[in-house]
């Protein structure tokens, strides 16, 4: 959408970012006012708000990669975050909350892939806010029933031979997908084995990249 | 858009694993601030205990869906955040029209009127 307004200031002087400047809608009116009433009954405060939104802003793939290429290159964490994925990833320094969160490792033979049928439950304290698709109506509706289709319309078209299991989600119980380790990366370090986990990777609808990718 | 059928399968409308529908959506957008706040609302809100994220999804769920197709994401959201926050008795109904018919006479940009 063209912004015609990049000149126009705010009332405080500053430039507007660059959402800021479209017509007011119903809900985003609503947003401003709860937000404000939030702050005047002192059930928040405008800093806790920022602060909370560069959390989440610093959540992202990398997180869940790092957690990857550790069960990689490590054994004994392998086996922890497969007994309890919540515990290794803090101990890790992952902030996980509450919710309980499950592994799920990809062999030659068999590929997870996750899903919320009933709405949009993701790993997102690992990888962020979830993308559009993994919210949508043919995501949620069709992974359960014709995972392969799904998958091969992300360009992952898995053998006859492999097994493939689909992980439905709820807000207390999410899953990450620990994809399969690339060949070709024997005596690699964990930073750059990360690089080559995706997000998609750990949905369970790609899989890592090729050493070659990178 | 949702076919209408006199039999109750046991199902309500959210409930949608194993339905057809048609390809996977592949387009993105990015969050606006605006709906980042409305995420950073929900956590906050929820961890101080106001309400939980099943109050959260009651409303989204008790919206239907046409709801679903015609409001986006962080829109449903904000809906139910507020609905459940009149419920906890946060504020009123009453004070939430008067704050909005302010927000709105501020300007009509989301810059402007975000800028009380």
């Amino acid at each position: 959408m063209p912004h015609d307004h990049h000149d126009h200031l705010s009332p405080s002087g500053h430039p507007y970012r660059a959402d800021d400047d479209h017509p007011l809608t119903y809900w985003q009116q609503m947003e401003i006012a709860v937000r404000e009433l939030l702050v005047e009954k002192g059930v928040t405060t405008a800093e806790e708000i920022s602060a909370q939104i560069d959390t989440m802003d610093a959540r992202s793939p990398a997180n869940g990669a790092a957690v990857v290429a550790r069960a990689w290159t490590d054994p004994d964490f392998r086996r922890a975050l497969r007994d309890d994925a919540s515990a290794a990833s803090r101990a890790m320094g992952f902030d996980i909350g509450p919710m309980k969160l499950i592994a799920l490792e990809n062999t030659e033979t068999e590929h997870n892939v996750i899903v919320c049928t009933l709405c949009s439950c993701y790993p997102r304290n690992l990888l962020g806010l979830p993308p559009d698709w993994y919210k949508s109506r043919a995501y949620r509706s069709r992974t359960v029933k014709e995972p392969r289709k799904v998958l091969a319309e992300f360009g992952l078209n898995l053998p006859a031979t492999t097994t493939v299991r689909v992980h439905d989600s709820t807000a207390d119980m999410r899953y990450i997908v620990i994809p399969a380790r690339p060949e070709g990366t024997d005596g690699w370090s964990p930073e750059d084995l990360a690089k080559l986990v995706t997000r998609d990777s750990m949905i369970g609808t790609g899989k890592a990249k090729s050493p070659d990718a990178v | 858009m949702t076919q209408k059928t006199n039999t109750f399968d046991g199902r309500r409308w959210h409930d949608m694993g194993g339905t057809a529908a048609g390809p996977v959506p592949t387009d993105q957008h990015d969050f606006a601030l605006w709906e980042k706040r409305v995420d950073a609302l929900m956590v906050i809100a929820s961890s101080k205990g106001h309400f939980t994220v099943d109050g959260l999804r009651r409303v989204l769920e008790d919206m239907g869906p046409e709801a679903f197709e015609t409001m986006t994401y962080y829109e449903r959201w904000i809906a139910s955040i507020n609905q459940n926050l009149i419920e906890a008795g946060i504020y009123t109904t009453a004070e939430l029209a008067q704050r909005m018919t302010e927000v709105a006479a501020r300007g009509a940009t989301y810059g402007e009127a975000a800028s009380g």
